[in-house]
């Protein structure tokens, strides 16, 4: 090591302007989170596998387009670009429920080792020796996650629009595109609850192993085993459909529906038919008195927003909740690893 | 002046274990302070404290002229902070590692790189700056760690165990630098450590730590002087023959006010003394006619002070590396 006197280490930092370039210590954090993100091996695996599905069921979509538009008998038939992501022979699920998957894996890789490896690496303790707020790292971790989850839902939306427009020369309606913004920031919000809960789950456990275990059991049982619970439930307790009133059969319908909206992909699904089938005019059951005198043609998005508004809502709340807790978490924790 | 750092009854306890026990401490500026203690003694917590990581139970912590609780950010800006578990982001490189906690200290972009690269050669770590962290070997990190809290201009420094896993020469040379940046930069330096020798070697005061309590504090003939009282020297002298009269012999000896007791054995003369007086002692046996074949002295070292505090306050075994 050389003796300090040699040169003058700090001398530049002696002449502090103004007029310096600096740049916050949450951008700084956010730019070195992306860079991460962007560089490491698992994201691009996953990247590659969301783009592969994007492409497959664009393909699979644009291979029958031509029957699905002239289908009369299809309600949303004339909204091309929607049937780019929701139309199917049956070979591979639409785009959507493909998503319902997918984005809850893309949250969960990119935060469950958000915290718990910093903490065991000891980079956290040298990170908040710095003159930042303890917050700002955990915020960073988020909005550098969703930024990049922005980025690409953002990207394969106008990939789409574009691709569509080079290969068919159809014009793509407004109502059109703005359905398949909301359907693009209703993925980001979906992906930002998994990303939430496994950044939450990062704070709670010491191990990322335990906390990337947890996030995926808790994704499985919303995917297979809650709609599994509920039907038994429903076999269980609810009476016979045949003693029942149609008022009755209603209730009940109504309470089954709300019980599987706890799961968030139930919200997403709903969501996201709802916006790319403009067709669906209501989530609940209808009765027949309802639909009688209904003229069937597709709801003006204002309208579908509206019926969506709930689901949004109760993911964003998801989302909060669990920010929420790992601030209240990591704001309490003890910092030596 | 105000010292740098001002603990006052700074307690903080985790459950039913008391990590740090009503701590009172000042250190003034451009000292080199030791803190001393095994695993456990809450050395680690007070430094947390003082850097507002951890939340003290009660007492406070002035820090810089700041309160490390209240204002942690502004303690943060004017303290380099080396832990002792260091970790870096193995996937960037040491130059990357070093220009991120640059960025995050506010530094001007324009010189940010520059200055990097300056630190890097200070710590000597010019030829691995584009290697991966992840290549490091525990003494590079250290320099790394090094490089990082200076690259900030502190105006404090604290150093958490800074020479484990360091290789004698890398110690000598961490140690030289400290010295050094103390000499020239005006520097106030904290260092916790369990290498005695090490402490010994550069520090200006040190404190003793023991079960969360600072048992004392002072420099080396202070500390000397409060254990072991008026034994604080010990001086032998050999002689050529056995002198022929004892008594006559600690007569001459007598009107030395420094001297606690003289022992005769043969031609071995043992002097306890409250400080250094060997000088007069030779004076004295030459002018009484008596020829000396050796001498050696021993003085109560860092080693001797850490184990009596701590055989006083504990019946455990210190843990520390006397090499």
């Amino acid at each position: 090591m050389k003796a300090i006197s040699e040169s003058h280490y700090w001398a530049t930092n002696k002449n502090n302007s103004k007029e310096n370039y600096q740049l916050s210590p949450f951008k700084v954090m956010v730019r070195k989170e992306v860079s991460d993100h962007v560089r490491s091996w698992r994201f691009i695996l996953l990247l590659a596998l969301v783009v592969l599905t994007f492409f497959a069921s664009l393909y699979i979509s644009m291979s029958n387009i031509r029957a699905t538009f002239t289908n009369t008998n299809d309600p949303d038939h004339a909204f091309f670009y929607l049937k780019l992501l929701t139309a199917t022979d049956g070979s591979m699920p639409p785009f959507h429920i493909l998503m319902s998957f997918l984005a809850p894996l893309l949250g969960i890789t990119m935060g469950f080792d958000a915290i718990n490896s910093e903490q065991n690496s000891g980079s956290l303790t040298r990170l908040l020796a710095q003159p930042i707020y303890r917050d700002n790292i955990l915020l960073a971790k988020f909005y550098s996650a969703m930024l990049i989850i922005a980025t690409l839902f953002i990207s394969l939306t106008l990939l789409m629009i574009g691709g569509g427009l080079f290969l068919t020369g159809v014009r793509i309606e407004p109502q059109e595109f703005l359905r398949i913004l909301a359907f693009a920031l209703l993925t980001m919000v979906y992906v930002g609850f998994y990303l939430s809960l496994s950044i939450m789950l990062s704070v709670a456990f010491r191990h990322a192993a335990t906390s990337a275990l947890t996030a995926l059991g808790i994704w499985l049982f919303f995917t297979v085993f809650y709609p599994i619970v509920v039907n038994l439930a429903i076999r269980a307790f609810l009476p016979d459909a045949a003693y029942l009133t149609q008022s009755e059969t209603m209730a009940y319908n109504e309470l089954i529906l709300s019980i599987m909206r706890i799961a968030p992909g139930q919200l997403y699904s709903d969501a996201a038919t709802t916006m790319l089938m403009p067709s669906i005019r209501s989530l609940g059951p209808m009765s027949m008195e309802q639909l009688s005198g209904a003229i069937p043609l597709p709801l003006p998005l204002r309208e579908s927003l509206l019926i969506v508004w709930p689901q949004l809502s109760g993911l964003l709340a998801g989302s909060i909740a669990c920010f929420a807790l790992s601030y209240y978490l990591f704001m309490r924790r003890e910092i030596r690893s | 002046m105000e010292p740098i750092i001002d603990l006052k009854n700074l307690c903080k306890s985790y459950g039913s274990h008391v990590a740090v026990d009503q701590l009172n401490l000042k250190i003034p500026h451009g000292e080199i302070f030791g803190l001393l203690g095994p695993n456990g003694a809450g050395k680690t917590t007070s430094i947390l404290m003082m850097l507002g990581l951890t939340e003290p139970d009660s007492g406070s912590a002035i820090v810089c002229g700041y309160d490390a609780t209240r204002n942690p950010i502004e303690v943060k800006r004017k303290v380099g902070y080396m832990p002792d578990n260091l970790g870096f982001y193995p996937q960037l490189t040491g130059l990357e590692n070093l220009v991120y906690m640059a960025r995050l200290n506010g530094l001007p972009e324009k010189d940010i790189i520059e200055n990097a690269r300056r630190f890097m050669e200070l710590v000597g770590l010019k030829a691995a700056s584009d290697k991966p962290a992840s290549s490091y070997s525990r003494g590079m990190k250290q320099r790394l760690g090094l490089a990082e809290v200076l690259i900030k201009k502190p105006e404090l420094i604290i150093l958490d165990e800074p020479t484990l896993g360091l290789d004698p020469n890398g110690v000598k040379e961490f140690l030289e630098l400290i010295k050094s940046l103390q000499q020239e930069q005006g520097l106030t330096v904290l260092l916790s450590s369990h290498h005695l020798h090490h402490v010994q070697q550069v520090c200006d005061r040190v404190g003793i730590f023991v079960d969360g309590k600072l048992l004392a504090t002072g420099d080396l003939p202070t500390l000397s002087h409060e254990l072991f009282g008026n034994t604080g020297v010990e001086t032998s002298i050999y002689l050529t023959q056995v002198p022929m009269d004892a008594d006559v012999l600690k007569d001459k000896f007598s009107s030395f006010p420094e001297l606690n007791s003289l022992t005769i054995s043969g031609v071995n003369l043992q002097f306890n003394t409250t400080e250094d007086i060997t000088p007069k002692l030779i004076r004295r046996l030459i002018e009484s006619g008596l020829d000396i074949q050796a001498v050696s002295q021993k003085q109560y070292g860092l080693d001797e002070i850490y184990e009596k505090y701590f055989e006083k306050n504990t019946n455990l075994t210190p843990e520390h590396e006397s090499d």
